[in-house]
């Protein structure tokens, strides 16, 4: 009975992949058209008005474009703005726009769109969700028809990074408001429709102004479930995933011959956030109780072992992280004397709250193994992405729960009052606000490892790993992006070799 | 009647039965199984190791142990009793509405019995398990919602059984005397009715909780029946579904579970029903 397990199974599974195999090549007729899978759907397709990362993984670079964008490597390159200058006190830059660009509805594109978009990002009742990237600015004004000047308060050394985020795209004033159903850009890809709960189409753009692209039309195909997902991908019905969910199948993957595996890094820290407003979070010894509960490299192996543990809210690729894994070392009993400490000696009960993708999931399981050791009692409750952004996110209606942050760089989220974890440390908004005033390098990565050190020791969430970009995709295609340097999906460089 | 000659009597006449005996026998062993996990497991079911994670059979797990490390044969006996505790509740609930509304039925007749089929024939239209579906959607997913789900597809079920038996029944001369006699309809039901459609009552409830099983199953399977980190036959199934290649025990040993547990429970309702119904014994 066991060796039958052991091998019988495994060789019966083979022949099956095998059988599907055959129609791989069937499946896909035109080499001029990717499917691509995805875990999640967006809620929306506006990317100037929501923080869920699917809005970007469908159109950026591909629907709509920056004044700037940002390359695979993570560096800024010129979109629309093809130049710029910077004056000696870094304080105006100004903006030499490209030439010929349409929206997708025919729509001419010129400087007064920049300043539309950027005003409206940047008003007082913007719904952007990172309005931070623009505190710089001061004004944004047209020169002419084809240039911009945008002048800053105070230097800001990531200005041209910030506005290659997908939130400071241009729109064009006519169509800004149907955006978030039909969404109309300068980009090489035109939105083609939306079955929801299934796909989004794109078909490329014809009258792009940029270099044409190599394919004809795009689909994001949303499938959640990493069992139905590896077998899109086995069976050649989605060509490619950018962020596979099923990380044990990644050896079964890398065997096949008809896929290329690439196991990148992302912007994701990947973290146990934790209401800082909700009774007992806000004990900092609760806090540090859980900190010391949580054993990382456990939680990582049982997602299947891809994750790099951190201790902060930081990339650790990037050259300003500070190693702070060992500041709360896993040490139980130490837990629980300091939950004892904070009154509860028997534990207490709380709700964790999981979001549908597999480190939520699964990550859930283990570290609510993890925290019943030191008696404190989770309820998982599994919730949609929909869900997830309304009582979470908007309305802080929750006390733990996990989910992975894949913007860049974004420290910053913990010196805003309104932002979900309820922290509110007038420390480190000091320190963000001397942060922003810096343009020297060695003092800002002095700051950035104060900021890091200071949410580490308050403990504001439970620190677990930065999430790793599995990449799937068939052999035949070229120029996906092996890490994500911001959530993007950009299809601009993607070709089929044959 | 079979059920009048007690249990000797019951075991003695299951002897005839080769299904009635192999279901049986399946039957009360995952039965003592289930009991049996309620007081005592080889090891937690919430305790993880994960680096003893999916690892074959050994003296200390059995049958080796899951993705996160734990026993593998103390979470299938956990859920061999969540199964059938959501089972038996189930075809409990299915029972205490069904039987009194499918009694009320054949001993009103008119305008009720109309009535309450009418309402059957609506809850029929349904599939079982969409219906089951669609009330844990609204109501939430977890282990009391999939019992009241299933419970309710269960209602119509043993409504319209009992009403079946007891039409034929309410013609009878006994009954006729009984209420020429005085008796009421509840007094009749009870005393006269009953007894006589027990036999049909215990083999449709053996065909349900078997169905109960089986969709437990499968709305722990789609993440809607019993909540983690309570282990649940279903919802092994599901996330051993990408673990295949890696450990196939995973799924294999959930799904013989919910396989032989389903068996063994249709075998016992077709040897029950062979045994209690007096046409086909006299047709053997």
């Amino acid at each position: 009975m066991m060796r039958f397990w052991k091998t019988g199974l495994p060789v019966a599974a083979g022949v099956l992949l095998g059988a599907s195999q055959a129609w791989v090549s069937q499946a896909r007729a035109a080499n001029d058209s990717l499917t691509m899978g995805m875990i999640l759907e967006p809620p929306h397709l506006d990317p100037t008005a929501g923080a869920a990362a699917a809005i970007d993984e469908v159109v950026y670079a591909n629907v709509f474009e920056g004044l700037t964008r940002i390359d695979r490597n993570g560096e800024v390159l010129p979109a629309l703005a093809r130049s710029w200058d910077i004056s000696g006190d870094g304080l105006t830059y100004t903006f030499h726009l490209a030439d010929g660009v349409t929206f997708h509805d025919g729509a001419a594109f010129d400087a007064s769109d920049v300043v539309f978009s950027l005003h409206r990002a940047m008003a007082e009742d913007s719904v952007n969700a990172q309005k931070q990237i623009f505190g710089a600015i001061d004004k944004v004004e047209t020169l002419d028809a084809g240039t911009v000047v945008i002048t800053l308060k105070q230097p800001a050394g990531n200005l041209l990074f910030n506005l290659g985020w997908g939130d400071a795209v241009i729109v064009d004033p006519a169509s800004a408001e149907g955006n978030k159903q039909t969404p109309i850009g300068t980009g090489p890809f035109a939105f083609d429709r939306w079955v929801s709960g299934d796909r989004i189409e794109l078909s490329k753009n014809p009258n792009y102004w940029g270099q044409p692209m190599a394919l004809e039309t795009a689909t994001f195909k949303f499938i959640p479930d990493p069992a139905a997902a590896a077998a899109a991908i086995l069976s050649g019905g989605v060509d490619a995933f950018a962020n596979f969910p099923a990380a044990e199948l990644v050896p079964q993957l890398e065997a096949d011959p008809r896929l290329t595996v690439i196991i990148g890094s992302t912007e994701g820290e990947t973290i146990l956030s934790t209401n800082n407003a909700a009774e007992p979070f806000n004990d900092l010894r609760v806090r540090q109780a859980i900190a010391h509960a949580l054993d990382r490299r456990a939680i990582i192996d049982g997602l299947f072992g891809y994750g790099t543990p951190i201790g902060t809210h930081f990339a650790p690729h990037h050259p300003a992280y500070l190693d702070l894994v060992d500041l709360y070392e896993y040490d139980p009993r130490k837990a629980k004397a300091l939950l004892a400490e904070a009154g509860h000696p028997e534990g207490f009960k709380a709700t964790l709250r999981l979001p549908p993708p597999a480190y939520a999931r699964r990550g859930g399981e283990i570290v609510a193994a993890q925290l019943a050791e030191i008696g404190i009692e989770l309820e998982l409750i599994p919730v949609e992405w929909a869900q997830w952004l309304d009582q979470v996110f908007r309305n802080t209606d929750y006390d733990l729960t996990i989910v992975s942050h894949t913007e860049p760089f974004d420290i910053g989220i913990y010196g805003r009052d309104d932002y979900y974890f309820n922290y509110h440390g007038p420390a480190f908004k000091a320190l963000l606000a001397e942060l922003n005033e810096s343009t020297d390098q060695d003092k800002r990565y002095e700051l950035l490892g104060k900021m890091q050190r200071l949410i580490a020791e308050d403990a504001v969430n439970g620190y677990l790993f930065q999430l790793a970009k599995l990449g799937v995709w068939n052999k035949d295609l070229e120029g996906l992006w092996h890490n994500s340097p911001v959530q993007a999906n950009d299809l601009t460089g993607v070709y089929w070799k044959r | 009647m079979a059920a009048r000659g007690g249990v000797m009597g019951l075991i003695v006449l299951g002897s005839r039965s080769r299904a009635f005996v192999i279901g049986g026998a399946i039957s009360a062993f995952f039965l003592a199984i289930a009991l049996i996990a309620l007081v005592w497991t080889p090891h937690s079911v919430f305790e993880m190791a994960i680096e003893d994670r999916m690892q074959g059979p050994s003296w200390d797990h059995l049958l080796g142990t899951d993705q996160f490390g734990r026993d593998l044969l103390s979470m299938l006996m956990v859920g061999a009793s969540n199964s059938i505790g959501v089972a038996v509740v189930a075809v409990g609930v299915g029972l205490a509405f069904g039987l009194p509304l499918g009694g009320l039925a054949a001993a009103r007749r008119g305008w009720i019995d109309e009535l309450v089929m009418r309402f059957n024939d609506f809850a029929f239209a349904f599939p079982a398990l969409l219906s089951a579906v669609m009330i844990t959607a609204v109501f939430g997913p977890g282990g009391v919602n999939s019992i009241i789900a299933i419970g309710i597809f269960n209602v119509p079920v043993f409504a319209r059984v009992t009403r079946g038996g007891a039409l034929v029944l309410w013609q009878r001369e006994y009954v006729l005397a009984a209420r020429m006699a005085g008796r009421g309809n509840a007094r009749i039901t009870l005393e006269h009715i009953l007894p006589n459609i027990a036999s049909l009552l215990i083999v449709q409830g053996t065909i349900q909780f078997a169905l109960g099983i089986l969709a437990e199953a499968g709305l722990s399977y789609l993440g809607l029946g019993t909540q983690p980190p309570l282990p649940s036959w279903g919802k092994m199934l599901a996330e051993a579904q990408t673990m295949l290649y890696l450990a196939p025990q995973l799924a294999i040993l959930p799904g013989l579970a919910i396989m032989l547990t389903v068996l063994g429970l249709n075998l016992l309702g077709d040897g029950l029903r062979d045994l209690l119904d007096p046409r086909l014994r006299q047709a053997r």
